[in-house]
């Protein structure tokens, strides 16, 4: 059976999904199932048969996706950006989860993404920028 | 005061890329696209003794040297062409390519290659795949009749007249492993023809090298071939050379097929069959006269270099000018030798080879400190370069060495002086520090000689300046901080300048993506360009103004006998690297990280910190954690689950200190410090292990098993001779 990933990228056209490694372990393909974070390339297409599929196309144009690009973007947080989009899929899933999280809450959350440009700092700074201003933005 | 230059922006390609806009080469569409896979070979030496072609299904190709037109030639041109397209009759590494099976779809292929791999037959030799048994023609020479692709020396001062006169002989040796740049976009690549070219689409640092590799390879005058270079998910060195060799099969069977095809490699290719950074071999005998100054440093180098020659001799010339750190030795004799085995071709990885030199050289002085019962510290500050001194290939230091106001900074901040006092010797916590620079730019004469790097700007019609360079954004930030050159200079917004066209056919060769040098020359190159560009943005209509390199006329190199200046202008750096030792496990915790960079003049606080930060943190992989063993040839890790790179989880926050000292031959006084930021992390780390363990360390990673093996091994001793007088080398007391 296809991988879900390859249905996606190449029938549905979403490319904002990235292949990194195709072995579950980089995160480059992560998307939303049911609302958790999921490896696309180790998951059989049939696998998401029924479920609430979301990926990077669809957070980016949500309120929390737009604060998610510019805390990447403002501090750093993307350099080659190849690892970027998962990323954000993660931290999309980790803010709804928890609106507020510690500096070390985030690395915890981010750590199935592996990124080899930034040594993940201002990523983690980019979160923090995030959740701050979605939390302002929704007082 | 800071030059408003350095004031952070937003980079360009920020908020398209993570907002996944940005098509990389797996993104774009190709009409009839084929894909192509690699059939490789399964020994690491031996002669093809039969092929056994499988039959191939309709619509399949099957590519071999055979398909090579015949004004073209078998090789991936560098800067040799030793390295074939395809093995013909002998292999000489696991995983050379023999062919490229070409077909629509990609299931069909892997069955395919599967199928070819297995159907050839050897006759196996013997292999040599170590340093050591390089140097011992294990199994006979890969390489010509010594196994040495370089055997190099240069020489300072009388060393063995020095050496002879000391009074304390002290030898040490030390010993690196591979590293994998694991760039999280896969070595890919489409070929293709168009407008009757054949035309190369791919992630890359270096578009004029494949372009080079290509035509050479094809027979074609190099303006009959175009590449472009598309956004490249990190590169780190391993998308200087490697490039190359998956592109020149590709463009044969794209002479032969006229289809567009793709190649992209697995994870599992990718970690298995590209180049990885040199392992290496340092041993140093140091002479000390009676007052315990070091008057005299031999040094015997080796890096394996694999089984071609690739950029080998001038990784190895970076790893020789490094072996002496930042210090004046006054009689210095450096052999490097680069080694041939039976492993795929090691080649350039951020840093290409400084971080093997000088991680031996600082492991080198903290040990010499012990043994003469000195503060590490004061004995690398008795022997600092400064301003005017000699380098170890008797050119000078023509800037000020600010590395003094730097290393009191990292010493305050960290609080260094008072945790190494605390923390004592093998406690299971330590604290080090190395001192290090960074040559920017290619070693001795290379800009002037090979590279003669050239810059165009356009004034496109609507006013706007557009950068013709070669060189390319791999996460680096150039996009961002070549447009500021050009912007500050121009007085515009960096918004307004114009920089997207990465096809060689319409760019002029303004060299590679690596070696510190996009920002330190080619940024300066744009700089002088964009001055007579200067008032002249309201001029009707659309014309160019160009800049070419002029080596400074101040600087002299002699590439036989390899003296002179070996760069134009070093990036400096001060590394404290703080770690607890688990003193049942061995495994390090690193607890603090603080670093002081002289880079000249930041271009942009925000790029530069995060060189900084993912530098040290890709450093920090390469000290303790990133383990890649070779066995008969073969990589034994993998996968990315084997070969375990940082996670975020992993390190600390890095801190970090600028040091503003313009260069004048660096655009607003920028040097490079793309490299620089990598090299000085290991050492750190290294002395801090150290002090925790209470012994000597002497390899790379230190892994906890090796950790363990120095603490519990009987081989705890401090290595000294005192009076040795033979001139041959000496057998190393201390090996790991
Ligand atoms: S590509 Fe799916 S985890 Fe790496
Ligand atoms: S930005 Fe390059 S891998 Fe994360």
């Amino acid at each position: 059976m296809r991988r879900l990933l390859d249905v996606l990228r190449e029938d549905c056209g979403l490319t904002a999904i990235k292949e990194g490694c195709g072995e579950g372990e980089c995160g480059a393909c992560a998307i939303l199932i049911d609302g958790r974070v999921v490896d696309s390339c180790i998951l059989p297409v049939g696998a998401a048969q029924g479920r609430e599929i979301e990926t990077l196309e669809s957070i980016r144009e949500t309120a929390r996706g737009r604060l998610i690009v510019d805390g990447l973007s403002r501090g750093g947080g993307v350099q080659c950006g190849f690892c970027t989009p998962g990323i954000a899929v993660t931290i999309e899933a980790l803010l709804r989860e928890n609106p507020n999280p510690s500096e070390y809450e985030i690395r915890d959350g981010i750590s199935g993404n592996l990124c080899r440009c930034t040594g993940y700092q201002q990523i983690v700074e980019g979160v923090l920028y995030t959740a701050a201003e979605t939390r302002e933005r929704s007082r | 005061m800071r030059h408003k230059i350095t004031r952070e922006v937003e980079r360009v390609d920020a908020r398209i890329k993570s907002r996944g806009e940005l098509p990389y080469l797996a993104d774009y569409e190709f009409e009839d696209r084929l894909y192509a896979r690699v059939v490789r070979s399964r020994v690491a030496r031996g002669t093809i003794t039969a092929r056994n072609t499988p039959a191939l299904p309709e619509h399949y190709h099957y590519i071999t040297a055979d398909d090579i037109p015949p004004e073209g030639k078998n090789c991936v041109r560098m800067i040799q062409d030793d390295w074939p397209a395809f093995a013909e009759h002998e292999v000489r590494y696991y995983g050379e390519p023999l062919g490229l099976l070409v077909g629509p779809d990609r299931d069909t292929l892997a069955q395919l290659v599967e199928q070819f791999e297995s159907a050839v037959e050897y006759r196996e030799h013997e292999a040599a795949v170590t340093i050591d048994e390089g140097l011992a023609l294990k199994g006979g020479p890969v390489h010509g009749s010594d196994n040495l692709f370089a055997d190099l020396h240069t020489r300072k001062g009388d060393p063995e007249g020095a050496l002879k006169r000391s009074a304390r002989v002290i030898e040490r040796e030390f010993r690196t492993a591979y590293q994998e740049h694991v760039y999280i976009e896969p070595q890919a690549l489409v070929g293709t023809r168009e407008n009757g070219m054949v035309t190369i689409y791919i992630s890359t640092q270096c578009p004029f090298y494949v372009r080079k590799a290509v035509s050479t390879a094809l027979g074609l005058p190099p303006d009959d071939v175009a590449v472009v270079q598309t956004a490249t998910g990190g590169g780190f060195g391993g998308k200087e050379n490697y490039p190359d060799v998956v592109a020149v099969p590709v463009a044969i069977a794209v002479a032969k097929i006229d289809r567009p095809i793709e190649l992209i490699l697995d994870r599992m290719e990718d970690l298995k069959y590209t180049s990885k950074r040199h392992p290496s071999r340092v041993r140093y005998r140091v002479g000390l006269d009676e007052t315990e100054r070091i008057i005299a440093v031999d040094v015997d180098m080796v890096l394996e270099a694999g089984a071609y020659e690739s950029s080998s001799r001038v990784v190895l010339q970076r790893g020789m000018f490094s072996s002496n750190s930042v210090y004046e030795f006054p009689n210095v004799h450096v052999r490097g030798r680069a080694v041939a085995t039976n492993n795929v071709p090691s080649d350039a990885f951020r840093g290409f080879g400084a971080p093997q030199g000088l991680f031996a050289a600082e492991m080198l002085m903290t040990q010499i400190a012990r043994v003469i019962g000195l503060d590490e510290l004061t004995l690398k500050q008795q022997h600092l370069l400064k301003q005017g001194s000699p380098t170890l290939t008797n050119g000078r230091i023509y800037e000020e060495v600010k590395l003094p106001e730097m290393l009191e900074h990292v010493r305050r901040v960290s609080g260094y002086d008072h945790k190494r006092a605390a923390y004592g010797l093998g406690l299971g916590r330590g604290i080090g520090i190395s001192l290090f620079k960074h040559g920017s730019a290619f070693t001795g004469n290379g800009e002037q000689e090979i590279i003669k790097a050239r810059v165009r700007i356009r004034k496109r019609a609507d006013g706007r300046p557009e950068l013709l360079v070669a060189n390319v954004e791999i996460g680096q930030g150039v996009l961002t901080t070549f447009r500021k050159i050009v912007a500050e200079v121009l007085d515009i917004p960096y918004s307004e300048v114009v920089y997207d066209n990465h096809n060689t056919s319409q760019i002029p060769d303004s060299g590679p993506t690596c070696a510190s040098r996009s920002v330190a020359i080619v940024g300066y190159l744009l700089q002088e360009a964009a001055k007579k560009l200067k008032g002249r943005l309201h001029e009707p209509g659309e014309f160019e103004v160009e800049q070419v390199y002029e080596h400074p006329a101040h600087l002299h190199w002699d590439a036989e006998s390899l003296n002179g200046d070996a760069y134009p202008s070093y990036a400096w750096g001060v590394n404290c690297v703080e770690v607890e030792v688990d003193r049942v496990t061995y495994e390090v915790n690193v607890v603090g990280v603080w670093t002081a960079y002289d880079v000249g003049r930041a271009i942009d606080e925000g790029v530069i910190r995060g060189q900084i930060i993912g530098g040290a943190i890709q450093g920090l992989g390469y000290a303790g954690l990133e383990k890649l063993e070779n066995a008969r040839g073969r990589f034994l890790q993998h996968t990315m689950a084997d070969y375990c790179i940082p996670t975020s989880l992993d390190y600390p926050n890095v801190d970090y200190a600028l040091f503003d000292n313009p260069y004048p031959y660096g655009p607003f006084g920028a040097k490079g410090a793309g490299e620089v930021v990598f090299d000085g992390i290991a050492p750190a780390f290294g002395s801090a292990v150290q002090q925790a363990i209470g012994c000597e360390i002497a390899q790379l990673p230190l892994t906890p098993e090796y950790i363990s093996e120095r603490v519990h091994g009987t081989d705890r001793t401090v290595h000294t001779q005192r009076k040795t007088h033979t001139a041959e080398p000496q057998p190393v007391a201390s090996s790991p």
